[in-house]
C-alpha cells in the first residue's frame, strides 16, 4: 500500500473516536443552557397554552430523558442523519447545504485575500526592515488587528454605500433583479466585496506579522549568507530560499484558523446580512434550536479534522524533511 | 376573516357581511364570493370551518383559550359560516385577523401532519401576494396576485421582505434606498432623529394598536419583600416613567396609567388610582411596611432580571436599579438570553423583580387577563401570571368578561379590572411601547389599519 493511502486511513481513524466525543461533548453541553426551543416559541408568539406547551416539547422529542434523547441523537450520527430542525420545519442538512455555499464564498474569498496580501505585505515589511515602509506596514497592520470587525463593517457600509454609493450595503444578490450569467456573477461580486474584505483585514494583519517575524528569522541562516555570497540577487534570495521556508509556519496558522473562521463570520455575517452558517448556528443558539446546532458544529468538527490533515500532507510537500508515518 | 380600524371596529375582508345572534351564541358570516387560493382553488366555509376548528383551537398559541367558548362552525352553504358558542365570547369578534386566527387552504392541509406539512414553507393563501421563493436567512419573496378579489389591487407588483440582523446596518439600508419600509422599530432609537432630518422619511407610530405592548415590572409575589402591597406602591412612586419614555426610549412610549393601553380605546379607563413620581412618598411607605434604612443606606436587596431584547431593555434595568437605590432599595440587575430569563421567570418561579413586556392584543380577556387571573398561575408557559397573583374578586370579574354579551356591561366590568389591578400592584404598568414604522416618503398607505406591517399591503403604492 503506498504510503499516502496508509497514512490517510490511519488518521480517518483516529478521527472517528474525536468526532464521537465531540458529538457527546456538543450535546452534554448545550443541555446546560437553560430555556428550550419551545419556550422560544412561545415567547415569540407573545403567549401560550399549557396544552400547547407540552404538544411543542413532545414533538420536540424534548420530553424524553436525556439518556434517550442523547441516544437517539447518535444513533442518527451514525446512520449520517443530522436531524430535524422544528424551527425551520426542515431537514438539518438541507439547512446546512443551502448555507453553506455562501459560507464557503466567503471564506475563501476572505482567506484568498488575507493570505495574499498578508504574504505580500509581510515579505515587503521583512525586505525594508526597520526602514520607513515596514513601520508604515507594522503600523497598519497594528491598526487592523486591534480594531472590532464589526465597527470596521459598519464603516465600511458608511463610506462605501452610503456616502459614495459604490456598493450595496447587504445581503448576496439583488433580489428580483433575474440575472443570470456574467452579470450574476458581477451582482454577486459587488455584494461580496465588503463582507470579504471586512472579515480578511483581521487574518491580513496577523498573516503580515507573522509572515514578517517568519522572514526574518530565515534570513538569519547561514544559507542565505552563503547564497548572498554566491551573488544571488536579493529579489531571487527573497522569493526563491526564504519565503518558501518562511511559509510553514503560515500554513500552521492557516490550518488552525479555517475553522474559526466560520465562527468568526458570525460577526461579518450579521453587518453585512449575509446567509451563511455562521449566523445560522449563532442564531440557532438564542433559539435553543439544538439539532441544527449540533448539526454545524459537528460539521466544524468535521472541517477542523480534514483541514489538519490537509495541513500535514501539505508540510511534507513543502518540507522534504517532513515525513509521513 | 376580518381587518380592524384604529379603534378596533372590524372592517370586512373574507368575511363581507357577520351577525352575532341575541344571545350571543352564534355569529354567522357571510363568505365573500369568488375568492381563488393562490393554487386557483375555491376559497369556501370549508376553509374556515377547518381552520378555525383544526388550527386555531389546536395550534395557535393562545388558541385554545382564544377559541375556547367555539364548539362547532356550521356550513349550511359554501359562503356561509356560522360559529357556534357554548356562550357568547365577545373577545372573539377581535381575533379574526391573520395574526390570531389565520384561514389555511382545507384541500392542503387536512388529514396530513399540520406542524411538518411542507405547504408550511412556501404557504398558499388568498391575499393579494403569492409566494415566490423564501431563502432561509436571507430573502422571502412575494409577487402580486392577479386574481386577487378586490380588482385592480394589488398596486405593487413583487414584496421582497430582506433579513438584515443589525440595526445599524438596517438604517445603513434605508439610507442607500435598498430598503424602503421596516416594522416594529428597526433601527437603533438614537438614529431615528438623524434619518428624520433627511426629509426622505416617515416615522409612524400607528399601526401597532392591535398588539397594544406594554412594558412592566413583574414582582414575585412570594418574595419576602415584595409581597407588601406598600413595597410594590413604593417602587411604584419611586420611577419616573417620564424619564424612562423620554431618556431611555427617546419619546417611542407613553407613560402608563391602567393596565389596558390607552390605545385600546373602547376598554381603557384613565380614572384608576395613579402612582405619580414621589421618592419621598416611596420611602414614607418602605418604613410604613417596616424596611428602615440599616447599613450604608439601605434597606434590603432585590434582584432584577430584564428581558434581554436589546439595549433600551438594559438600560430601563439599570434605570430602575438608580431610582429605587435612591430610596434605599438595593438592586442587582441580572443578565441572561431570552430562553433562559423565560425558564427562569415561568417555569422556575426563580426571580424577585423583572422588567418585561406583554402584548395587551385587542381585548383584555385575550391579553390583559393572564397577567391577573389565578388560573393563569400556569408552569412553564411564558407571559402567564408569574407574580402568582391570586384575587377571588378579580377571578369573578375577569370570568364575568369572558363571557358578558352586554357592551354597557362588559365594560364596566373590565373598568373594575383596571381598579383593582392598580390598587393590588401585582405588575406595575411602566409605559405603553409605541413601536414605529419606518418607510421612505415614497411610500405610500402602508399603515391604514391597526394592524399595521401586518395587514395586507393590497393598497400600497410607491411615488416615482
Amino acid at each position: 500500500m503506498p504510503r499516502i493511502v496508509r497514512f490517510l486511513a490511519w488518521r480517518l481513524l483516529q478521527a472517528i473516536p474525536i468526532i464521537v466525543g465531540i458529538a457527546v461533548f456538543n450535546f452534554m453541553l448545550l443541555q446546560l443552557a437553560p430555556g428550550d426551543a419551545a419556550d422560544v416559541l412561545a415567547g415569540e408568539a407573545g403567549g401560550a397554552t399549557p396544552e400547547y406547551m407540552a404538544e411543542l416539547k413532545a414533538r420536540f422529542g424534548l420530553d424524553q430523558p436525556l439518556p434517550v434523547q442523547l441516544g437517539k441523537y447518535l444513533w442518527n450520527v451514525a446512520r449520517l442523519d443530522l436531524g430535524y430542525s422544528f424551527r425551520h420545519n426542515m431537514p438539518v442538512i438541507d439547512l446546512i447545504l443551502s448555507r453553506l455555499p455562501a459560507t464557503l464564498m466567503l471564506m475563501v474569498a476572505a482567506i484568498a485575500l488575507a493570505l495574499g496580501l498578508g504574504v505580500l505585505l509581510g515579505v515587503t515589511a521583512a525586505r525594508h526592515v526597520n526602514r520607513p515602509l515596514d513601520t508604515v506596514i507594522s503600523v497598519c497592520a497594528l491598526l487592523a488587528y486591534a480594531t472590532p470587525i464589526f465597527w470596521i463593517g459598519l464603516m465600511m457600509i458608511l463610506l462605501f454605500s452610503v456616502q459614495l454609493g459604490w456598493l450595496p450595503s447587504s445581503g448576496m444578490r439583488t433580489i428580483g433583479a433575474e440575472l443570470t450569467g456574467g452579470a450574476y456573477a458581477l451582482d454577486v461580486t459587488r455584494h461580496l466585496v465588503l463582507p470579504a474584505a471586512a472579515l480578511s483585514l483581521f487574518f491580513m494583519a496577523l498573516y503580515t506579522r507573522l509572515m514578517r517575524a517568519s522572514m526574518l528569522e530565515v534570513y538569519s541562516l547561514d544559507y542565505v549568507t552563503t547564497a548572498r555570497a554566491k551573488g544571488l540577487t536579493e529579489r531571487k534570495i527573497a522569493f526563491k530560499h526564504v519565503l518558501r521556508n518562511a511559509l510553514l509556519p503560515m500554513v500552521t496558522m492557516l490550518g488552525l484558523q479555517i475553522g474559526s473562521m466560520l465562527g468568526g463570520s458570525v460577526l461579518v455575517e450579521t453587518v453585512f446580512g449575509w446567509p451563511g452558517l455562521g449566523r445560522l448556528a449563532f442564531e440557532a443558539v438564542f433559539q435553543r434550536d439544538n439539532n441544527l446546532l449540533l448539526g454545524v458544529l459537528l460539521l466544524s468538527s468535521l472541517l477542523v479534522v480534514v483541514v489538519n490533515i490537509a495541513v500535514d500532507l501539505l508540510y511534507a510537500r513543502l518540507d522534504p524533511r517532513i515525513e509521513m508515518s | 376573516m376580518l381587518t380592524y380600524d384604529f379603534d378596533m371596529n372590524p372592517r370586512p375582508a373574507l368575511a363581507e357581511t357577520w351577525k352575532v345572534s341575541a344571545d350571543g351564541k352564534s355569529i354567522t358570516f357571510n363568505l365573500r364570493k369568488g375568492v381563488k387560493w393562490h393554487d386557483g382553488k375555491d376559497f369556501t366555509s370549508a376553509d374556515v370551518q377547518f381552520s378555525a376548528m383544526k388550527v386555531w383551537k389546536e395550534l395557535h398559541p393562545r388558541g385554545r383559550s382564544t377559541f375556547a367558548k367555539l364548539t362547532a362552525v356550521d356550513t349550511p352553504s359554501p359562503y356561509v359560516a356560522i360559529f357556534r358558542l357554548s356562550e357568547p365570547s365577545p373577545p372573539l369578534m377581535s381575533a379574526l385577523t391573520s395574526y390570531e386566527g389565520q384561514i389555511l387552504p382545507r384541500h392542503l392541509y387536512e388529514g396530513t401532519d399540520l406542524p411538518q406539512n411542507p405547504w408550511n414553507n412556501k404557504p398558499v393563501g388568498t391575499g393579494p401576494f403569492m409566494f415566490k421563493e423564501w431563502q432561509k436567512g436571507n430573502f422571502i419573496q412575494l409577487e402580486r396576485n392577479p386574481a386577487y378579489w378586490d380588482k385592480g389591487k394589488p398596486y405593487l407588483d413583487r414584496l421582497v421582505f430582506r433579513v438584515i440582523p443589525d440595526a445599524s446596518a438596517r438604517a445603513a439600508a434605508f439610507e442607500t434606498g435598498e430598503v424602503l419600509l421596516g416594522g416594529f422599530s428597526p433601527v437603533p432609537l438614537n438614529d431615528v432623529k438623524r434619518l428624520q432630518a433627511t426629509g426622505k422619511f416617515d416615522v409612524e407610530t400607528r399601526g401597532y394598536e392591535y398588539l397594544a405592548p406594554m412594558f412592566l415590572l413583574e414582582f414575585n409575589l412570594a418574595n419576602v419583600h415584595l409581597k407588601d402591597k406598600r413595597v410594590r406602591q413604593a417602587i411604584a412612586h419611586a420611577i419616573d416613567r417620564d424619564v424612562i419614555v423620554k431618556t431611555i426610549w427617546f419619546g417611542f412610549g407613553k407613560p402608563a396609567v391602567s393596565a389596558v393601553p390607552s390605545v385600546l380605546t373602547q376598554f381603557h379607563d384613565p380614572s384608576v388610582k395613579k402612582f405619580p413620581f414621589d421618592p419621598k412618598r416611596a420611602e414614607q411607605l418602605l418604613d410604613e411596611a417596616g424596611f428602615p434604612r440599616g447599613a450604608g443606606g439601605k434597606r434590603f436587596k432585590l434582584v432584577h432580571d430584564f428581558l434581554p431584547y436589546g439595549n433600551d431593555y438594559q438600560r430601563t434595568a439599570e434605570y430602575v436599579k438608580q431610582a429605587l437605590g435612591k430610596v434605599g432599595i438595593d438592586v442587582e440587575i441580572r443578565s441572561q438570553d431570552t430562553a433562559a430569563f423565560l425558564k427562569r421567570v415561568y417555569t422556575d418561579n426563580d426571580f424577585e423583580m423583572t422588567s418585561n413586556f406583554f402584548y395587551a392584543l385587542p381585548d383584555p380577556t385575550i391579553g390583559v387577563q393572564r397577567i391577573y387571573w389565578s388560573k393563569n398561575i400556569k408552569k412553564g408557559v411564558p407571559f402567564s401570571n408569574a407574580s402568582g397573583y391570586s384575587n377571588p374578586e378579580m377571578d369573578r370579574i375577569i370570568e364575568d368578561a369572558q363571557v358578558e354579551h352586554d357592551r354597557k356591561k362588559r365594560r364596566d366590568l373590565i373598568n373594575r379590572m383596571q381598579q383593582i389591578a392598580a390598587e393590588d400592584l401585582p405588575v406595575l404598568d411602566l409605559f405603553e411601547v409605541r413601536f414605529f414604522t419606518l418607510a421612505s416618503k415614497r411610500v405610500q398607505n402602508h399603515t391604514i389599519s391597526a394592524e399595521g406591517v401586518y395587514g395586507s399591503f393590497s393598497s400600497v403604492w410607491l411615488k416615482p
